[in-house]
C-alpha cells in the first residue's frame, strides 16, 4: 500500500510538571485507521489529545496534517483562524460529555445544522433535510429535532454530539472517553453505531480510552501512556493478547472477566 | 447662537472637553470599521442606565452650535423620554430644536429610523441597549470578540434557523441582525426589522451608543447593510392588514393603541412627524 499519512507527530510535549502531561510523544496516523490511545488517569491521554486538535499549545514538537486539499500543514504554525477552519471543516471533536459539545440552549436540529451554517450552509430546507437523515443515521427521533439536548438522555446526547460532529463530513475525529458515563447496553449500541460510521465515511479517529474492551472493539492500533510517557505501542490485538512492558501486563490483567 | 444661554456653571453639551475628544476618537475607529464595536470609557450621566445614557454622550460629543437636534423614542418626539432629552440638549447647548426630520442636521433615537428619508450631511443616533449580536449565544466578552475576529458567525444563523423551526417563519421583529460592509456581523438596537432596509446604504452617518455596555460603533454613509436570512426564509419587513387611524398612511411602521377599557383598539404611525406632516398636507389639499 502506497498511502501517506493524514497526521504526523514528531516528539510532541506538554508539561505541566515532571511527568504530568505528556512527553516525547511520536506517531503516524493513516486514513481510515483508528488509534487508540490508552492509560490510567492523569498518563496524559487528554493533554495529549488536546494538543493534537489545536486546543492546547505544546511546549514542544511539530505537529504535521494533510489537509483536504493535500497540503502539509504544520498545526500550530497555522494562524487562529486557519485552525479554527480546520476544526470546523475537516476534523470533529467528540468530548466525554456531551454538555462540552453540545450547545444546551438550541434545538437538536440547529445543534446539527450549526457547523454547516458556518460552512456557509443558508437554506433552511437543506438543513432540516440533512438534520433529520442524521438524526435517523444515529438512531434518534426525527420527531423529537426540535427538542432541546436537556430533554435527552445521557446516550441521546451523545449520539447526537456525534452527529453534530460528523455532519461536514470531517476526515479526522478526535474523541475523548466518548462511552463514559454511559450504561453497559447503551455503551455496546454507541460503539456498534461509531464502528459502523467509522468503517462507511473511511475515518481516521483518535480515541482516547482508560476502556480496553472500547479499544479492542474500535481501534486498529493501539498506544499504551503512562507518567506521559509512552510504554508500548502496536496493533490492538498484539498489544492486548502479547503485553510487552510491564504497565501493560498490568493493565489488561487487572481487566475484570466474568 | 449665544453661549450664554447655556446654564451656569455647566461644560457646552454637559460633558468636559477631553471626555469628547475621547469618544470622538472612539467614533472615528468605529466610522473607520464599520459595524465593529469600539470601547469607550462611557461617563455618569445625569439619568439612569437604559434611558439613552450611550446616545447622550455621543449626541454630546458631536453635537455643534450650529446644530438642529430632534429627538424620538419609538418614532415620537412627544414622549417623555424625547423630550427630556431635547430639554437637556437644550439648556445645556442652546442649540435649536425641531420635530421636523428634514430640518433636523443631528437626530437622536430610540428604537426607530424615521420614516422620511434620510438625506447627506445628517447624523443618526442610536441608544443601545445591548450592543453584541452573539451575546445570546455566547455569554463570554472574549469568546464574542474572537468570533467577530475570526468571522465566526454560523451562530447567528442558529437563531433564525430556531425561529423557523418553532414558528414556521423568521419571527425575530427587532434587533434583527445585519451584515455590516461584507464583514462584521451587528445588532441594529432594538429598532423593528421594518427599518432595517433603511439603514442600507443611507446617505446619513449612523452612530451607535450603548452607555451601560460602554461601546461605539457606527454605519458610514452608503454602506452596504445586509440582514441575514435564508435562501428558502428571504428577509422580509412586516406588513399590517390596517392603515394609520389618523393619517391613513398604509406605508408606515403602525402601533397598535388601546382606545378604551371595552378592547377598543387601533393602528397609528409610530412617526409623529410623518404622520403630522401628512395630516398638514391633507388639509391643504382638501
Amino acid at each position: 500500500m502506497n498511502r501517506e499519512p493524514i497526521l504526523q507527530v514528531d516528539n510532541l510535549t506538554k508539561l505541566y510538571a515532571a511527568g504530568k502531561g505528556c512527553e516525547a510523544v511520536s506517531f503516524d496516523l493513516y486514513p481510515g485507521e483508528v488509534l487508540g490511545i490508552v492509560g490510567e488517569s492523569g498518563s496524559g491521554k487528554s493533554t495529549l489529545l488536546n494538543c493534537l486538535s489545536v486546543r492546547l499549545a505544546p511546549d514542544e514538537g511539530d505537529i504535521h496534517y494533510l489537509t483536504r486539499a493535500d497540503e502539509w500543514v504544520n498545526l500550530y504554525g497555522l494562524s487562529e483562524s486557519r485552525q479554527r477552519h480546520l476544526q470546523r471543516t475537516e476534523w470533529g471533536i467528540v468530548h466525554q460529555h456531551p454538555r462540552d459539545g453540545l450547545r444546551m440552549g438550541v434545538s437538536a436540529g440547529a445543534n446539527i445544522g450549526e457547523r454547516l451554517m458556518a460552512t456557509g450552509e443558508r437554506h433552511y430546507g437543506n438543513l432540516r433535510q440533512t438534520a433529520q437523515s442524521w438524526m435517523n443515521d444515529v438512531e434518534l427521533d426525527i420527531a423529537r429535532i426540535d427538542d432541546k439536548p436537556t430533554t435527552y438522555s445521557g446516550g441521546m446526547q451523545q449520539r447526537l454530539q456525534i452527529a453534530r460532529n460528523l455532519v461536514t463530513h470531517p476526515r479526522l475525529v478526535f474523541m475523548d472517553e466518548p462511552t463514559g458515563g454511559l450504561d453497559v447496553s447503551v455503551q455496546a449500541r454507541l460503539l456498534d453505531l461509531l464502528r459502523q460510521l467509522v468503517t462507511e465515511m473511511n475515518l481516521a479517529v483518535v480515541i482516547v480510552t482508560h476502556d480496553l474492551a472500547v479499544a479492542r472493539l474500535l481501534a486498529q492500533r493501539l498506544i499504551v501512556m503512562r507518567h506521559g510517557r509512552v510504554v508500548e505501542t502496536g496493533l490492538t490485538d498484539q498489544v492486548l493478547d502479547d503485553p510487552q512492558h510491564a504497565y501493560t501486563q498490568l493493565l489488561v490483567s487487572s481487566v475484570l472477566t466474568s | 447662537m449665544n453661549p450664554q444661554t447655556i446654564r451656569e456653571g455647566y461644560n457646552f453639551a454637559y460633558l468636559d472637553e477631553q471626555t469628547k475628544r475621547m469618544i470622538r476618537r472612539a467614533l472615528l475607529k468605529a466610522v473607520a470599521i464599520p459595524g465593529y464595536q469600539v470601547p469607550f470609557g462611557g461617563r455618569e450621566m445625569p439619568m439612569p442606565y437604559g434611558w439613552g445614557t450611550g446616545g447622550m454622550q455621543v449626541t454630546a460629543a458631536v453635537i455643534g452650535e450650529n446644530d438642529c437636534l430632534k429627538v424620538i423614542d419609538q418614532g415620537a418626539d412627544d414622549t417623555t423620554n424625547a423630550v427630556s432629552i431635547r430639554a437637556f440638549f437644550r439648556d445645556l447647548t442652546g442649540v435649536r430644536t425641531t420635530e421636523k426630520t428634514e430640518e433636523a442636521t443631528l437626530i437622536q433615537t430610540r428604537h426607530r429610523i424615521p420614516e422620511k428619508p434620510l438625506q447627506a450631511g445628517q447624523v443618526l443616533v442610536y441608544q443601545v441597549p445591548i450592543p453584541e449580536p452573539l451575546r445570546f449565544i455566547e455569554p463570554s466578552e472574549v469568546e464574542t470578540r474572537k468570533m467577530h475576529a475570526l468571522e465566526d458567525y454560523g451562530v447567528m444563523h442558529i437563531k433564525l434557523y430556531e425561529d423557523i423551526a418553532q414558528f414556521g417563519h423568521i419571527a425575530t421583529a427587532y434587533a434583527y441582525p445585519v451584515l455590516v460592509n461584507g464583514r462584521y456581523v451587528m445588532d441594529p438596537s432594538p429598532i423593528p426589522k421594518f427599518d432595517n432596509p433603511k439603514m442600507d446604504n443611507s446617505p446619513a452617518l449612523q452612530l451607535f451608543g450603548a452607555g451601560r455596555e460602554k461601546r461605539i460603533y457606527a454605519i458610514p454613509p452608503y454602506t452596504d447593510v445586509k440582514s441575514l436570512d435564508f435562501e428558502d426564509h428571504p428577509f422580509e419587513v412586516q406588513r399590517w392588514e390596517q392603515c394609520c387611524a389618523i393619517c391613513g398612511s398604509d406605508e408606515s411602521f403602525l402601533d397598535e393603541v388601546i382606545m378604551d377599557d371595552q378592547g377598543a383598539h387601533e393602528f397609528i404611525c409610530s412617526d409623529t412627524d410623518y404622520c403630522r406632516e401628512r395630516m398638514a398636507n391633507l388639509e391643504v389639499t382638501a
